[in-house]
């Protein structure tokens, strides 16, 4: 009951800020987002400690193609809808009074945090692939509608790139489904005894399509050529939906959909897509070390980040799993955090040149302050959220092949390198003629960067108030190989 | 047959409608009759009637009945402003009133000679239309290069036939399929069959045969071309499929092949094509072109759920393709223009209109959670089940072509323009007709279980 009344209220949130007078359309976007999160939080207080679904609602939906309306939480999922119902209030409270058309906005921002809810907590393959397609509409259209000069292309580019993966996973999942055995059903279990009941070369197939649907999502090398700029074009609250939660459903897709269900495609090529991971971690961090434009920088630095999570899972022991578990989380919050640093200051200035910058520190001392820590966050310093995270993602892949280990270490130091350097670029030294009349950030922004701020810390110092809800299903998925 | 004879009777009605000169009350009994046609239809369900061995009202043939019926109810709906400005609105509400028994034939046959007079009937009465804006060229051109090229079609279709009836000596549609289910066939019958797939395939437009379809897609007036997309074409593939699955299944192995060349050549060529072309009118001509490429692989799959794939989709394909044209049809007589820039800013000025072309177009494409994208599903479904898996593969990259010119019409109608637009007043019964089919694309794209059960 509760999984449903989740995504019953975000939608009905979702349906009534399109019709709501624009005066209290903020404040009404703001507060429902608020309340959908105070709901996730009581889950998550509440959840026991077990490996298995709770909550767990079962409609039979089209009954003639075995699709149920299934869905239920896991000790994984309850920590991604948090991470979504956390996340949203933020983004819809950062929106600024200026941008036109505000009720479609926060209807739309309202409809993609409900898609992305029920990918989290979908328990049927087709219904998971229905959310997951269903994600794509409102991000297209924040994109197109909000977005910087060039949109119209890149946005299509992004929706097309992003729509191929997803077509070739659904033709994975009818293939699954026909195999699965006596009555088809989309059942999550059933498909994963489809999954496991055939031969090693359908494995590695299957494990090569949904991997072509996850990889751009999320999204690994060689197939991230559509998000730098995607994120730069797309209006910063469009950027922080999808570099905050979209993405994780590309990581979440591949711990509960992929890994179980082909278990021989996955210890087969395992190795070849942590490969791919890593090369993308070094490659983008290069990149971002020579970015100018920031917003571009944070871009590839959530390519490096991501592609340090997909290695620990490719690993496949406790501490990847676990470590790609509170990454994202970290993850998530830090780039949200991030983005809007960067927000302020483009729209304090007029630019995100790294060049144009400087000295903001003493014009916004609390603004470079709260900019440290979580730029602090996402270098990994211990202490910040980010620390955990990256120590058992490197620890994991060492686990896995030392070699490989070693050069996603490597991100370590590439990471300080360009987070650094962007911090010094904006923030330190003499200021210039864009941010002589710097001026400090208002309540409103504070209201947001202060709770960014209170989970770094919160993160970084006890992760196990998190780690230890998702470890029982960790632990199942790996005793279930 | 209650459907006929109703429909018989009121297609002559009407034309005696001229010499009453009873033009007013002429509409409203016109979607009378269809309504009762459908309700006699409906009753017909699970209650099959064969007359003379030539027809025979199956499941099969009520469903797609009713379909026909349905799409041709929200058709006058949507066409009865652009013909009460013509003179002779009889002659055209006549005129599809017989198509409209050419096209119940067509899926009730159950004798070649019953699928030949369907064909023709339903062809010769749109031929007519195609020509009817006496004043355009184009259509004059439209109507003319239909009728020269269906008539070489059906001169193909009768060459199959006889050839069939050559090697079985019947034309009875069990009598064939007895004959030719089993083992070696004299070459004679397979050129029968080829035949009669190049004749049928015309009337898809499947490619290489469908090099009519643009041309005169165009050239045809808007209402009359929305007529041709959505009942012709639910029409013959209804045709295509029930005389292939009932006589020729046994020897499906000698012309599938045929057909998968077919389709990919049909998903390609028009999806590729549609992608250069400036004028939605062109494009949406090029889309019905694909779409038939991959009715046609439920065709080819041969399955048991082939028939309420190809059932779901012609209905949502007809469904959204009635309300791109309504609006096409709106558009294009405000701004005198068919190229896609001319939605450009709609959103501003007309936001439900805006709304309804998004979600046509969406189910077009085949996203969820349109119609379109169930209507797909069940296509790659029967197909994957027959093993065409790299068929489905091919098909998928066609239908992300297919999405960028789709998108491009969205992005044409949230694009900001440069001066303020004039609001386009939408008449009534369009109102009527897109929120109908907009609420039915929806509905449909979350519950296909409403229809999918029946067949």
């Amino acid at each position: 009951m509760p999984t449903i009344t989740l995504l019953i209220l975000t939608f009905a949130a979702a349906f009534i800020a399109l019709f709501m007078p624009i005066r209290y359309g903020n404040r009404f976007a703001f507060a429902s987002s608020l309340a959908i999160f105070a709901y996730s939080v009581y889950l998550f207080i509440t959840f026991p400690i077990s490996p298995d679904y709770q909550n767990v609602v079962n409609y039979p939906w089209i009954e003639s193609l075995g699709i149920h309306f299934k869905v239920g939480m896991d000790g994984i999922s309850v920590l991604m809808v948090m991470l979504t119902t956390f996340l949203t209030p933020l983004i819809i409270f950062s929106v600024r009074k200026s941008e036109p058309r505000p009720r479609a906005f926060y209807s739309l921002l309202l409809f993609m945090e409900m898609a992305m809810i029920g990918a989290f907590v979908s328990m049927d393959g087709f219904l998971f692939y229905i959310f997951w397609e269903i994600a794509l509409i409102p991000i297209y259209f924040i994109c197109l509608l909000w977005g910087g000069k060039d949109r119209v292309r890149i946005t299509l580019k992004f929706f097309i790139y992003t729509l191929t993966g997803s077509l070739f996973m659904l033709v994975a999942l009818i293939y699954l489904y026909l195999h699965t055995a006596g009555q088809h059903s989309f059942d999550i279990q059933a498909l994963y005894a489809a999954g496991k009941s055939l031969d090693a070369q359908h494995q590695c197939i299957l494990f090569w399509f949904f991997f072509l649907a996850f990889g751009i999502k999320m999204p690994i090398f060689p197939l991230h050529t559509w998000q730098p700029d995607t994120y730069t074009e797309a209006s910063t609250q469009g950027t922080m939906m999808l570099s905050g939660i979209m993405l994780k459903m590309g990581i979440y897709g591949l711990i509960r959909w992929m890994i179980p269900m082909l278990p021989l495609g996955f210890s087969q090529n395992s190795q070849y897509a942590m490969w791919l991971a890593v090369i993308g971690v070094i490659y983008a961090g290069i990149i971002a070390f020579t970015q100018k434009d920031m917003k571009r920088l944070l871009a590839y630095s959530s390519i490096s980040h991501v592609g340090l999570i997909a290695a620990g899972i490719f690993a496949f022991n406790a501490q990847g799993l676990q470590g790609s578990v509170i990454q994202m989380l970290s993850h998530g919050i830090n780039v949200v955090g991030l983005f809007f640093v960067v927000d302020i200051i483009q729209s304090r200035t007029g630019t995100r040149d790294l060049g144009s910058l400087g000295g903001i520190r003493l014009k916004a001392p609390f603004l470079a302050t709260i900019f440290a820590i979580i730029m602090l966050g996402a270098v990994a310093l211990p202490l910040t959220d980010g620390f955990p995270g990256e120590f058992l993602l490197i620890s994991g892949i060492f686990k896995f092949d030392s070699i490989t280990g070693a050069i996603a270490g490597l991100t370590i130091i590439i990471g300080a390198v360009y987070m650094l350097r962007s911090y010094q670029g904006s923030m330190l030294g003499e200021t210039s003629v864009w941010t002589d009349n710097f001026t400090d950030i208002t309540l409103a922004e504070k209201t947001i960067l202060i709770p960014i701020v209170i989970m770094v810390i919160v993160i970084g110092v006890c992760p196990n108030l998190f780690l230890r809800v998702s470890e029982p299903a960790i632990m199942k998925l790996l005793s279930g190989m | 047959m209650n459907t006929l004879i109703i429909l018989s009777v009121l297609g002559v009605i009407t034309l005696f409608a001229e010499i009453f000169r009873f033009r007013k009350g002429l509409f409203p009994l016109i979607l009378i009759g269809l309504a009762a046609a459908f309700t006699f239809t409906v009753m017909d369900y699970n209650n099959p009637q064969v007359y003379f061995g030539m027809m025979n009202f199956d499941n099969y043939a009520v469903i797609f009945s009713s379909a026909i019926l349905v799409i041709a109810f929200l058709w006058f709906m949507m066409a009865q402003n652009y013909f009460l400005q013509e003179t002779s609105v009889t002659d055209h509400f006549a005129l599809i009133l017989f198509s409209l028994v050419g096209a119940v034939v067509m899926v009730s046959f159950n004798n070649l000679t019953m699928l030949f007079l369907g064909i023709e009937i339903l062809s010769v009465s749109v031929y007519a239309l195609a020509a009817s804006d006496k004043s355009s060229v184009m259509s004059n051109e439209s109507g003319f290069k239909y009728f020269l090229m269906g008539s070489f079609a059906t001169g193909f279709l009768l060459f199959g036939i006889t050839l069939i009836y050559g090697v079985t000596g019947s034309f009875d549609l069990t009598t064939i399929h007895q004959h030719i289910a089993t083992g070696d066939q004299p070459g004679l019958a397979l050129a029968g069959v080829l035949l009669l797939l190049v004749g049928l395939s015309f009337k898809s437009s499947l490619a290489p045969f469908h090099f009519w379809a643009p041309d005169v897609y165009e050239g045809a007036p808007t209402t009359v071309t929305t007529y041709m997309a959505t009942v012709v074409k639910t029409a013959a593939f209804a045709a295509f499929f029930r005389l292939f699955s009932t006589c020729f299944a046994g020897i499906a192995g000698q012309w599938t092949q045929v057909i998968w060349w077919m389709v990919i050549l049909t998903l390609f060529v028009g999806n590729i094509s549609a992608v250069r072309q400036k004028s939605l009118k062109r494009m949406l001509a090029y889309s019905s072109v694909a779409h038939a490429g991959y009715i046609a692989i439920a065709i080819l799959s041969m399955s048991a759920t082939s028939a309420s794939a190809i059932f779901y989709y012609t209905l949502t394909y007809s469904i959204s393709s009635i309300t791109a044209f309504t609006i096409l049809f709106i558009v294009s007589r405000h701004k005198n223009s068919k190229d896609i820039s001319a939605f450009e800013g709609m959103s501003k000025a007309n936001p439900l209109v805006s709304f309804a072309m998004t979600v046509a177009m969406l189910s077009l494409a085949g996203i969820p959670p349109t119609a379109g994208f169930f209507g797909k599903y069940f296509i790659f479904f029967t197909a994957i089940h027959s093993g065409y898996t790299l068929l489905v593969l091919l098909a998928i990259v066609a239908a992300l072509i297919g999405v960028y010119y789709y998108f491009r019409v969205i992005i044409a109608m949230y694009f900001k323009p440069e001066q303020q637009l004039v609001p386009i007043k939408v008449g009534i019964l369009h109102r009527i007709v897109l929120i109908i089919t907009t609420i039915l694309t929806i509905m449909l794209g979350i519950f296909p279980d409403l229809i999918m059960g029946w067949l």
